[in-house]
């Protein structure tokens, strides 16, 4: 285990406690699919209850939508856009609030935060955006550390744990880059560096491949990958089926703002290192690209 | 709250983003320059209506058989009348000498002294002077002059001068408050929308701050900071080019040229004190509150 990994491990621990009695089990689905029930409910990192989420002018964002999430899983939401994946992340972050129904973050109602505590929950929720969202006039190094320095954390702090997640991420190189002078592929490394500087018990991540080429996307995949196997609790947005497919984990599916499949994947309980991800990934990849050349673009 | 943090993140956001930084110091500069230059001769202009307005008198003319006992008596009930600041005593003989400078042939054509004893009533209020006249001079409903005491032989407050002299001032000092209430109103928008423009210009780093859990005042602070610096800065490169203009210009002249030696005028020290703290306190204060609107992410 990286250092890393272990003080993500041993933070997991101490942040985020869950209230005793706050999380009921849950049984269904929004489409009435049974779910797997939490083995212990202060297990349940995410909860959303029959939450609906309208917009003004009557468009639905999200319609009676029921999953945990419990502790140290990958889940993906996948769905075309508009399908509500985008509008869950944000109820996740406090950016919205649902019309109806009840979200629940390690047993917090998230109904319940003051609007001046907001910052403060927030920083038990690493985000990543498919726009990347870094600071344009910071380098690598101070993007990273922005999100340190919001929590209070001294020049010490900082300074002895960024290198890991900076190694974590293959930044070590790139430090004193500003956001401009990076690929699309380093920024969004950046991104999930800053989101995961604080070693959040959650990590979120809005189509974090939506603006990356194929091989760019398995290394943001495998980096989230690791994240999760280092004990973060990750929920990835996607409309890339493929590569959710092959990823072989939990999957929530999405359609117009209900919840049409959650289902973990035949292969879920094999465990592969980080590696053995990547280079099937690629495998497969190639292999849907050759089949692809040999029998024309699909559809 | 770390102050040496929040002094680092204005510095370097000020240096990052150069151009509305001199934007926002050119604005400061300029209407606090323009202020500087106007509130003076507001003041000026102000002083110079008021003397004039100090001017408006009422003259109340004894019977020139009037005895020194009349004399005590007429003075005792100006000084106890409504409306009236002083009295100045204008005897015959003073009154004599003054008018036979002014024009020696006319009176040596006379050869005697036809002035009457006058008293100078300043009335409290320029406003006043009929109000003062009717006091002491009332006319009946048939045209007969009623006189409170038979001693004054006349009221005279020369009404079509006064009036011209009070509607003047009062349309100059009208345009001057005007003039002043635009200028201010002119540099809060200038310096607000400079404001404006180079936040809108970092919302998007305001929303990002704000999701990676940084609070409302974690945000606000260097923006405040750098508002005042930027607040200071310009104010002081304007109040150095005043002090420039007062120096070279303006003390020079202050001794010919009446309006700039106003006995009332404010005092450069205190002009500067107050042109710094607008200048600081509307750009610190204006970066803090148009920042609210981006932080409500």
């Amino acid at each position: 285990m990286s250092p890393v990994e272990t003080i993500a491990r041993r933070r997991l621990n101490v942040t985020l406690p869950a209230r005793e009695g706050a999380v009921r089990r849950p049984t269904t689905t929004g489409a009435g699919r049974a779910v797997r029930p939490a083995r212990d409910r202060r297990d349940v990192v995410v909860e959303l209850r029959g939450v609906s989420k309208l917009y003004g002018a009557g468009d639905t964002g999200l319609e009676r939508a029921t999953f945990a999430v419990r502790r140290q899983e990958m889940v993906f939401l996948v769905g075309p856009t508009g399908s509500g994946k985008s509008t869950i992340m944000r109820l996740l972050i406090k950016e919205l609030d649902p019309s109806e129904g009840v979200v629940r973050v390690a047993g917090h109602d998230l109904s319940e935060i003051a609007r001046k505590k907001i910052p403060y929950y927030r920083r038990n929720v690493g985000v990543v955006f498919q726009d990347f969202k870094l600071l344009p006039n910071r380098t690598v190094y101070e993007n990273v550390a922005y999100a340190l320095q919001v929590t209070g954390a001294s020049r010490k702090q900082i300074r002895t744990t960024l290198p890991d997640i900076l190694h974590l991420t293959g930044l070590s190189t790139k430090l004193h880059n500003y956001p401009h002078q990076l690929s699309g592929g380093e920024q969004q490394r950046v991104a999930v560096a800053r989101a995961f500087a604080s070693h959040p018990p959650l990590l979120l991540a809005d189509e974090p491949t939506g603006n990356l080429d194929p091989e760019t996307s398995i290394g943001i995949m495998q980096l989230l990958y690791r994240i999760n196997r280092a004990g973060t609790t990750v929920i990835v947005a996607t409309h890339d089926r493929e590569m959710v497919d092959r990823m072989r984990r939990r999957v929530i599916e999405l359609r117009r703002g209900r919840i049409v499949r959650d289902e973990a994947t035949g292969l879920y309980a094999r465990e592969e290192n980080t590696n053995e991800l990547g280079d099937r990934l690629r495998a497969e990849t190639a292999t849907v690209n050759a089949a692809r050349g040999i029998l024309g673009p699909k559809r | 709250m770390k102050p040496g943090f929040f002094l680092k993140e204005s510095l370097r956001s000020m240096r990052r983003n150069a151009v509305p930084s001199v934007a926002a110091f050119a604005s400061v500069l300029v209407t606090t320059l323009v202020l500087g230059v106007f509130i003076p001769v507001v003041q000026a202009t102000n002083g110079a209506a008021d003397d004039v307005r100090g001017r408006v008198l009422v003259d109340v003319d004894l019977n020139t058989t009037a005895t020194p006992a009349e004399v005590a008596r007429v003075h005792a009930e100006l000084v106890r009348a409504p409306h009236v600041k002083s009295v100045r005593f204008v005897s015959k003989q003073t009154g004599y000498e003054q008018e036979r400078k002014l024009n020696p042939q006319a009176f040596a054509l006379i050869g005697y002294n036809p002035l009457p004893d006058i008293f100078r009533v300043t009335p409290s209020n320029p406003g006043d002077s009929a109000l003062v006249k009717a006091e002491l001079d009332q006319s009946s409903p048939r045209g007969t002059r009623l006189v409170t005491d038979p001693a004054i032989a006349a009221v005279q407050n020369s009404q079509a001068e006064t009036n011209q002299i009070l509607s003047a001032t009062r349309t100059i000092k009208l345009t001057m408050a005007l003039l002043a209430a635009l200028l201010i109103f002119a540099s809060v928008l200038l310096i607000s929308n400079t404001i404006r423009l180079s936040l809108f210009s970092r919302r998007r780093e305001v929303e990002v701050m704000k999701l990676v859990g940084a609070t409302d005042w974690f945000i606000r602070w260097p923006f405040v900071l750098e508002g005042l610096f930027l607040g200071a800065l310009g104010g002081g490169a304007a109040i150095g080019l005043l002090a420039l203009a007062k120096v070279t210009l303006v003390d020079p002249l202050a001794n010919t040229v009446k309006l700039i030696s106003q006995p009332d005028m404010i005092a450069f020290p205190l002009l500067i004190a107050i042109l710094m703290g607008c200048a600081v306190a509307v750009s610190a204060a204006g970066s803090g509150l148009s920042l609210r609107r981006f932080l409500r992410v």
